[in-house]
């Protein structure tokens, strides 16, 4: 119904109808819009790291510009482009998966959104007020509490509000998940995309409240006298690298399980096999949830804990390996024997065995304490976490993109310039980091403005520049080939890819209430058993009737912009009392727009099954 | 239309008007993750505090501030209004709402009694001993955790008597029943933490 209308919609029309909308598909591409935009910023800060360091000595930017760029590099790509990327595949195909019509929490998956947006919009405004913030994506205390300006006020703000946002998204994942399953759909035939997202949703739910409190005693203390970081007054520093690293630390697991996800689905599609070892890829998923929440120390190896602390750590960190060697092997038999189509989601996930099994290795070269005393801080470091980051979650989520693009957008993404976009960037990739391994083991240090010339740096700093931009045109590219195929690319049915699993089961892009029957579910794999004894499509477990569904709603938009003016207030609140009456105006905003929601009924609409079918085409 | 409606208004109340729905269940199943998530927000306060209880400045020692009889009557306060709140949910799933609007209010006078007990203590704090957010690392991990715990107190009580006047006319329905056992679930929360603060900062902080 809502797909034939919103065509000859105006642009007002469409705009009021995505501030509003509650529904997941659409959530999924404002997040992939929002994920996407702050991922060319991130990107572009990155070329001008490298640019700086392409030559000795090099004056592209001045120190503390250098500082800003670094850290809003970091913080950017994990917080504003990663994540919400990593959520806009959850939301996309997550409820599809497991034959839900909604997810649990359609207001509060909207809210998430919004609140992430505006979050990164505050925390880039500091461009444009003063400068960016300076002290590292970590944002180690007493640097943080001393950096003059606004910056870290920004940091502290921006993520505090669009931390909010992905604790919500985590909670709406997770009760979808336990409660909105189609019958049959039992855990252990949920899809590996669909587990990995719903232990991720759990850590999200563990973890983020770690650094919630992080934020808000580091706020305290840079905005209202407090002094948890300072020495005078008996503070302790190390706090703040326990808080962060709580968080941290899970934040990566975060990050990489649902890529795991991903390349799960996309090696069984392609290879057209069942996963391999299903139950220990689940159990392997778990067990690096669980573990993911045991090594946050292995960051402060050199804090100086004491060397019981440093070997408890050091163990449980190698552990990890365990779970995740299991996951390699598991991909690679599932490919052995296989039927293989290698196309562009095929590619990703083919270069993304390698590229993270380097990624791994060097993880438990820098979870031995004492060679970390070595590996610290330089670029060693640095290699490590891009190759497990970009080697993994990047090449994840342009695999999932690729794999899911026709179920969002009803058009597959061009092939050619998806095989450009892979080459050109797996080998800019290897070449940007794999020299910074050795960089590092010769002693260059990490975020260094400028290197001394003839100290055997100069040519592998010259070498990862250029791999840089190799990857800057590579996601040039991919940019090109999303405006090329939404003019030129053909529609194609719901079921490109001879797909497994629910979300082919319906059309492309589906219909804003997903099933007009619920499907009943005989197994893992459940379209892929329905296709090898001769049926087209699922059997409903329940017979047509009226649809309800929830009611779009401006007020998650209103909330947030709520928080955003008080974000403002609250930085300025000591120095002008424009700033004390926004913080109070925009708590009075989200106050008000959280009472209205609670004395509001909000009872949703029905869809009558005589509508189901003009939409459908089931 | 209207028999979509008459699903949230059933002639006889399910037992469990809060689950019967599946928005009931949702909320049910939301909420107890959430309150898992508040658990690592207090249990983060809580070893900030421990790791910064003994960094004092002056002679304003946990020792030296804390008195225990206030504490106690505002622990058996908060206590008291959990019990009060268990009463309402009884009430509330024998469909009797008079009586759960009753113990509700109940629940709301005592929660607003331990408020006021605990500005008290903080005006005692800074009046008296010059004992401020400011003063130590001390100070400012006391008035964060116990302040935290106040918040959430102020925010409890702001929703149970927001959702005591919405439905004062039009009484229980499968609608905002979920609505007021979570904010009951919370009220017990609220009352858990504080024991911890009982135990945590004030009994071990007298010794």
């Amino acid at each position: 119904m809502s797909n034939t209308i919103a065509q000859k919609k105006g642009f007002g029309a469409t705009l009021w109808d995505y501030l509003t909308t509650v529904d997941h598909k659409k959530i999924a591409i404002m997040y992939l819009i929002g994920g996407g935009f702050f991922f060319i910023l991130g990107g572009l800060e990155a070329l001008a790291i490298r640019w700086q360091l392409i030559v000795p000595e090099n004056d592209f930017v001045s120190a503390g510009f250098y500082n800003e760029i670094l850290t809003m590099h970091g913080t950017t790509m994990i917080f504003l482009a990663a994540m919400p990327l990593i959520f806009a595949l959850m939301n996309a195909v997550l409820p599809l998966q497991i034959g839900a019509r909604d997810v649990a929490f359609p207001f509060l998956n909207s809210l998430g959104f919004w609140l992430f947006l505006f979050g990164g919009i505050l925390l880039n405004c500091s461009w444009f007020l003063g400068g960016a913030p300076d002290a590292g994506w970590t944002a180690y205390a007493p640097l943080s509490t001393t950096s003059p300006g606004h910056g870290v006020d920004f940091y502290i703000l921006g993520l505090q509000i669009s931390g909010a946002g992905t604790l919500m998204g985590g909670i709406n994942f997770l009760v979808t998940v336990i409660n909105m399953r189609a019958p049959g759909m039992t855990y252990m035939r949920m899809p590996l995309f669909t587990w990995a997202s719903f232990v991720t949703s759990a850590l999200i739910l563990f973890a983020f409240p770690a650094l919630t409190v992080g934020l808000f005693l580091l706020m305290f203390d840079r905005l209202f006298g407090s002094v948890f970081f300072d020495a005078n007054y008996g503070g302790n520093s190390v706090i703040w690298e326990h808080l962060f690293w709580i968080f941290g630390h899970p934040e990566v697991y975060i990050l990489i399980l649902p890529a795991f996800g991903v390349f799960s689905d996309v090696f069984s599609t392609f290879a057209k096999k069942r996963l391999f070892g299903y139950t220990a890829m689940v159990f392997a998923t778990v067990l690096i949830g669980f573990l993911g929440f045991m090594v946050w120390a292995h960051h402060m190896f050199t804090v100086g804990l004491g060397p019981a602390a440093n070997s408890i750590f050091a163990v449980a960190t190698m552990a990890i390996a365990v779970p995740t060697g299991i996951k390699i092997f598991n991909w690679l038999f599932t490919l052995w024997g296989g039927s293989i189509r290698i196309n562009s989601a095929m590619l990703w996930a083919l270069g993304f065995i390698p590229s993270f099994t380097i990624g791994g290795m060097t993880g438990v070269m820098l979870a031995a304490a004492a060679a970390d005393y070595q590996f610290h801080d330089t670029y060693f470091v640095v290699a490590h976490f891009h190759y497990v980051i970009v080697g993994g979650v990047v090449f994840g989520i342009f695999s999932g993109l690729h794999y899911w693009w026709p179920k969002m957008f009803g058009k597959i993404l061009d092939e050619k310039l998806g095989k450009i976009t892979f080459w050109t960037f797996f080998v800019g990739f290897h070449l940007t980091f794999f020299i910074q391994h050795f960089l590092g083991l010769m002693g260059m240090p990490r975020r260094y403005w400028v290197y001394l010339e003839d100290q055997g740096l100069d040519l592998g700093n010259s070498i990862s520049t250029v791999g840089a931009f190799f990857m800057g045109v590579g996601a040039l590219v991919f940019l090109y080939n999303v405006i090329y195929t939404s003019v030129k690319g053909e529609k194609v049915g719901g079921d490109p890819w001879d797909g497994r699993t629910l979300e082919w089961s319906i059309p492309s892009p589906p219909p804003h209430y997903n099933f007009a029957q619920a499907p009943l579910v005989r197994g893992l794999d459940p379209l892929w058993i329905e296709k090898t004894e001769g049926r087209k499509g699922m059997t409903p477990a329940e017979p047509l009737d009226d649809i309800h569904m929830p009611n779009n709603t401006i007020l998650p938009f209103v909330m947030s912009v709520g928080l955003f003016i008080a974000g403002f207030g609250f930085i300025y609140q000591a120095e002008y009392t424009g700033g004390f009456i926004a913080m109070f105006v925009g708590m009075g905003i989200t106050l008000g727009a959280m009472f209205t929601r609670s004395v509001k009924d909000d009872l949703g609409h029905h869809i009558h099954k005589e509508d189901l079918d003009k939409g459908a085409g089931m | 239309m209207s028999s979509h409606e008459d699903v949230l208004n059933p002639k006889v109340m399910p037992e469990e008007p809060e689950k019967a729905t599946l928005e009931g269940k949702n909320k049910f199943l939301g909420f107890w993750f959430f309150l898992g998530g508040e658990t690592v927000l207090f249990a983060s306060l809580f070893g900030t505090y421990l790791a910064l209880k003994g960094s004092t400045m002056d002679d304003n020692t946990s020792q030296n501030l804390f008195e225990l009889p206030l504490v106690f009557i505002m622990t058996m306060l908060l206590l008291t209004s959990s019990l009060t709140s268990v009463y309402a949910m009884y009430h509330m799933k024998n469909n009797d709402f008079g009586k759960m609007q009753l113990w509700l209010g109940i629940t709301v006078v005592l929660g607003l009694a331990f408020l006021g007990c605990e500005l008290y203590e903080f005006y005692h704090y800074i009046h008296h001993y010059e004992f401020t957010f400011r003063s130590s690392a001390f100070g400012s991990a006391f008035y964060t955790l116990v302040g935290f715990h106040g918040g959430h107190v102020l925010f409890g009580l702001l929703w149970i008597v927001t959702l005591m006047v919405r439905n004062a006319k039009r009484g229980l329905n499968l609608y905002n029943a979920p609505k007021f056992y979570i904010a009951s679930l919370y009220w017990h929360f609220i009352d858990v933490v504080w024991v911890f603060i009982f135990t945590v900062v004030y009994l071990m902080g007298v010794i």
